[in-house]
């Protein structure tokens, strides 16, 4: 629920994993599979005498994301080093942007608490360098050591923050959703590789100061973190604890936060422009990159409604993941297109939600196969969704089930016509006890009759198609 | 120098007998030029030189580096004690040039600590001598570079120079030491003091050397986003003389705190210059009064974020049993570090700190602005094409004599700092002496035009004695 007295803003983390290289050296961005520190340089590990170059594909990526944001892209974009020592940070500084970032002033548009669309403002899109990765043995607060991997010191982030427009933590996880959404669109980030995005939220109630989450890397922690401190700051101003300015960390495991630091512990970060680098003048790219930007899910949505004429809401939800979408325009290219959204929106993505696995665990080929089944009419629709289970539920080689052969093998082909009748024939002969019930004006005997009916058919009977050609059965054994 | 070298092996002279005997040298040396030596490596090259002669520029030739450029396999330790036993797995940029041009690297010469003084007295390693007196400084902070090559312990070396590191131990030991040109050489694996203001650069026994060295090294590298492409051919340009070349003589360069002998053998070599047909006219740098400030707090605030990474716990001095990191780390950085380093972190600190930032580093940025301009105004077309100018107020000072007075021998730098300000090449040689110490005359260009500077220096050169006086044997 929206609550009025909410305010939350995001700084969200957004890694450029699909770069090849990382922001300042040519190591490869491919390190998630990779044991410590194998992924690393002279630049990238901070060592003396060595020169951050800057990868201009990322500067590129950033415009990209910048523009889809909405947001005025600078003249003149500079990057600054903030200083401060963290032993995930081998120079003690990361290379980031201060003034002159990317991107000023953009906009996302959410579903708000309330069904209607909603604005979030978003301030600014910056680029900088991801440090490294700390390994605690233990929790962080009570670790004895702790190990650095610089694997990821020196990946592409962009951050992206938003005003305190956000008023619940639904809000702020629909607001991530579409973030990454967008994000996916632009082919700039794969949002399944760990890391990819990391969130900082800033949450008060209106009077109070602010307490800043940090580092939470999926969307569903950080609505139960801001659930959880809507509910401590609430308590605590019944208590009369005034809240004060300050840092706090989510513990995943145990669904609390807990402070870091306060106010009066803050960084000074020395901002100062990084004199190894030069100011880059980005204003010149804009059209090219502006030209290059692919379809939006906003746009897609609308185009979806009006060239294959299907629902509005199916028409969001096939949007709603760029893989899904493009699915779905593969199959409605070889199939009937309305159709095509109904299994699609309505009955796929549930399976996979279910077994929470992607769409790319399915094949085009095998929807335009099931799909020209049902149109066929040579599978039922329960059929249909048995085999679509089926092909999911397997674990080997996908190549090794095609919707054909899980019909045969599970004798999911629709009966024979001839086969249903004769199958209706006998049923109505044989439960003379539900006829006789059904005659006396028990129309609920029926079923009793189609389930025979499916029984003899050992499913294979579409159940509507049964019913109607019992009630002719009995219509014409009644007559005479 | 180099040319009689390269002579020598070409008619067959043996590289290994000429390094070795360096190296002895070296060691009978009460110089302390070097802090490392690298006589396994250089003996070797040495010997693959002899079975097999490479043909590039300074193929043979030995040349020694300051320890504040990153050689592979090398300790460079910036003569400090926090990169005691930090070998680089990478080298510089230049350093790959010279390996490409057949150059034999001989050993790390000792600097003032991370390139912070004029003196060299601020090295971990204890100060280098200088050898035309062996009571006095060498200059710096490139003085070990500066000390081998005017007592022959290196035919040739690298500096690097932040606020006139080449070009002030190059005055004090009477040698040629060039700053090029913001730029003009790749900055790649030099250990950052300031980044804005430093470049590397040769440290010869003439101008032909330096030129040479300076064809080696100048050039784009991709690895340093500051570089630029280099013309070349600083050799080969050296030829022409100075016949209608104007040298403008800024007025603030003379007059109070100028040793009056050091005036007085700067007006001489004018006049040379003039007699060889050169003219010359005063011109202004007005804004030159707020150079030394705007160095120092830039300087300072660049190396506060620079010499942060120097924590002790990838690489460089360890101590004891660790504790919880933030103390392991501040243990580290306070033995560490020298207490000039420790000055100027503290003081760079502070100028970048919030509420301080544009007091201070953003009012350094425009004076910077403000001193470069003066040089673009002095050196425009129809004015000057050369500035000539003292490059130290004074010569050598004595070993200890200004080291516990800071603010004195940052006052040493007047001459030097603004050049790097404004981004200039600027070359120091030998112009006469003054109580037997070695004078040096600085001559300052437009910004990538080395080639008028150095053909101005080797027309004065040719015409006067100083850089064949050497200091005697110093054994």
């Amino acid at each position: 629920m929206a609550e009025k007295d909410v305010i939350i803003g995001l700084e969200v983390h957004v890694q450029l994993n699909k770069l090849n290289s990382k922001l300042f050296c040519g190591c490869s961005t491919k390190y998630h599979d990779a044991p410590p520190n194998t992924h690393t340089c002279p630049v990238c590990l901070g060592l003396p005498g060595t020169l951050p170059v800057l990868n201009r594909r990322a500067v590129e990526y950033a415009i990209r994301v910048a523009l889809a944001l909405k947001c005025d892209i600078q003249g003149e974009t500079l990057f600054y080093r903030k200083n401060y020592y963290y032993p995930d940070l081998p120079k003690a500084f990361q290379i980031t942007q201060y003034d002159f970032p990317v991107g000023l002033g953009g906009k996302i548009l959410i579903k708000g608490e309330d069904g209607e669309e909603k604005t979030i403002r978003i301030t600014r899109v910056h680029m900088e360098e991801d440090p490294g990765r700390l390994v605690h043995a233990g929790t962080i607060d009570r670790a004895k050591y702790s190990m650095v991997d610089y694997n990821r010191c020196g990946m592409s982030l962009l951050e992206v923050v938003t005003e305190p427009d956000l008023r619940s933590p639904k809000e702020a996880r629909s607001f991530l959703d579409k973030l990454r959404n967008i994000l996916e669109y632009l082919d700039v980030f794969d949002g399944d590789l760990e890391g990819a995005m990391r969130i900082d939220s800033n949450i008060s109630l209106v009077g109070g100061e602010r307490a800043e989450v940090k580092n939470i890397s999926s969307h569903k922690g950080v609505e139960k973190a801001l659930a959880y401190e809507i509910t401590r700051q609430r308590s605590a101003r019944r208590r009369g604890v005034a809240q004060v300015q300050e840092t706090r960390h989510y513990d995943e495991l145990r669904g609390i936060t807990v402070t870091i630091r306060t106010k009066e512990e803050a960084h000074d970060y020395r901002y100062f422009p990084e004199p190894d680098l030069v100011p880059m003048r980005i204003a010149d790219w804009v059209p090219r990159v502006e030209a290059e930007l692919p379809e939006l899910p906003d746009a897609k949505r609308e185009r979806f409604v009006s060239d294959y004429a299907i629902a509005d809401d199916h028409a969001k939800s096939l949007t709603s993941e760029i893989r899904v979408a493009n699915f779905y325009e593969d199959v409605a290219k070889r199939a009937t297109p309305r159709l095509t959204a109904v299994w699609i929106a309505d009955v796929l993505k549930g399976e996979l939600n279910y077994r929470d696995v992607t769409i790319d665990r399915f094949r085009v080929d095998d929807m335009v196969e099931i799909l020209d089944m049902i149109e066929k009419g040579t599978i039922t629709e329960k059929g249909a969704v048995e085999v679509i289970r089926t092909i999911l539920d397997h674990l080997g080689d996908p190549s090794e089930v095609d919707p054909a052969g899980v019909v045969e093998a599970k004798g999911l082909a629709r009966a024979e016509d001839d086969a249903v009748k004769e199958a209706v024939r006998a049923a109505v002969k044989e439960c003379s006890q539900a006829v006789a019930d059904y005659r006396s004006g028990n129309e609920k005997a029926i079923n009793f009759i189609v389930g025979m009916v499916m029984k003899k058919t050992r499913g294979r009977a579409d159940p509507g198609e049964a019913n109607r050609l019992v009630k002719e059965e009995l219509e014409r054994t009644g007559r005479a | 120098m180099l040319r009689d070298l390269k002579e020598r092996l070409a008619a067959g002279a043996s590289a290994e007998e000429m390094v070795s005997s360096l190296f002895e040298k070296i060691k009978r040396s009460q110089l302390n030029a070097y802090s490392n030596l690298s006589e396994d490596l250089a003996l070797e090259e040495a010997r693959k030189f002899d079975l097999a002669p490479c043909s590039g520029l300074l193929a043979g030739i030995p040349i020694a580096i300051k320890s504040s450029i990153s050689t592979r396999g090398i300790e460079t330790n910036c003569s400090s004690r926090i990169l005691s036993g930090y070998i680089p797995p990478y080298d510089a940029h230049v350093i790959e040039r010279l390996k490409e041009e057949g150059a034999i690297i001989i050993g790390k010469t000792n600097m003032d600590e991370f390139a912070m003084g004029s003196s060299t007295e601020t090295s971990c390693f204890g100060p280098t001598r200088n050898p035309w007196d062996l009571d006095r400084v060498p200059g710096g902070s490139s003085g070990g570079s500066a000390a081998a090559v005017a007592a022959g312990e290196a035919p040739c070396a690298l500096g690097s120079d932040t606020g006139g590191s080449i070009r002030c131990p190059a005055s004090f030991c009477g040698i040629v030491g060039l700053k090029p040109t913001y730029g003009l050489v790749s900055r790649y694996g030099l250990v950052s003091y300031a980044n804005s203001l430093e470049q590397i650069g040769p440290l010869a026994l003439n101008v032909d050397d330096a030129a040479l060295v300076l064809d080696v090294i100048a050039g784009q590298d991709l690895r340093d986003s500051t570089s630029v492409k280099s013309e070349g051919g600083y050799l080969a340009g050296l030829e022409g003389g100075v016949e209608g070349i104007v040298c403008g003589v800024p007025k603030e360069y003379f007059g109070e705190g100028v040793d009056p002998l050091v005036e007085k053998s700067v007006w001489e070599a004018i006049s040379k210059l003039e007699e060889l047909g050169a003219s010359w006219k005063m011109v202004s740098l007005p804004y030159t009064k707020y150079a030394l400030a705007a160095y120092y707090i830039i300087a300072m605030s660049e190396a506060s974020s620079n010499l942060a990474r120097f924590d002790g716990l990838r690489y460089g001095l360890r101590l004891g049993p660790d504790k919880d990191w933030h103390s392991t780390f501040s243990e580290i950085r306070a033995a560490g570090f020298g207490p000039e380093v420790k000055r100027r972190i503290l003081i760079g600190t502070y100028a970048l700190s919030a509420g301080y930032y544009g007091r201070y580093y953003l009012k350094a940025l425009k004076a910077r602005t403000l001193i470069k301009e003066d040089f673009e105004r002095a050196l425009s077309a129809g004015g000057a094409d050369v500035l000539v100018t003292p490059t130290m107020p004074f010569p050598a000072f004595k070993i200890g004599e200004r080291v516990e007075d800071p603010l004195s021998l940052y006052m040493a730098d007047v001459f030097t700092v603004p050049i790097n300000l404004a981004g200039v090449p600027a070359i120091s040689l030998s112009c006469g002496f003054a109580r037997g110490l070695p004078i040096g005359l600085q001559i300052i260009g437009r910004h990538f035009d080395e080639k008028v500077v150095l053909r101005t220096a080797k027309a004065y050169e040719d015409a006067t004695p100083y850089h064949e006086t050497v200091p005697k044997e110093v054994v």
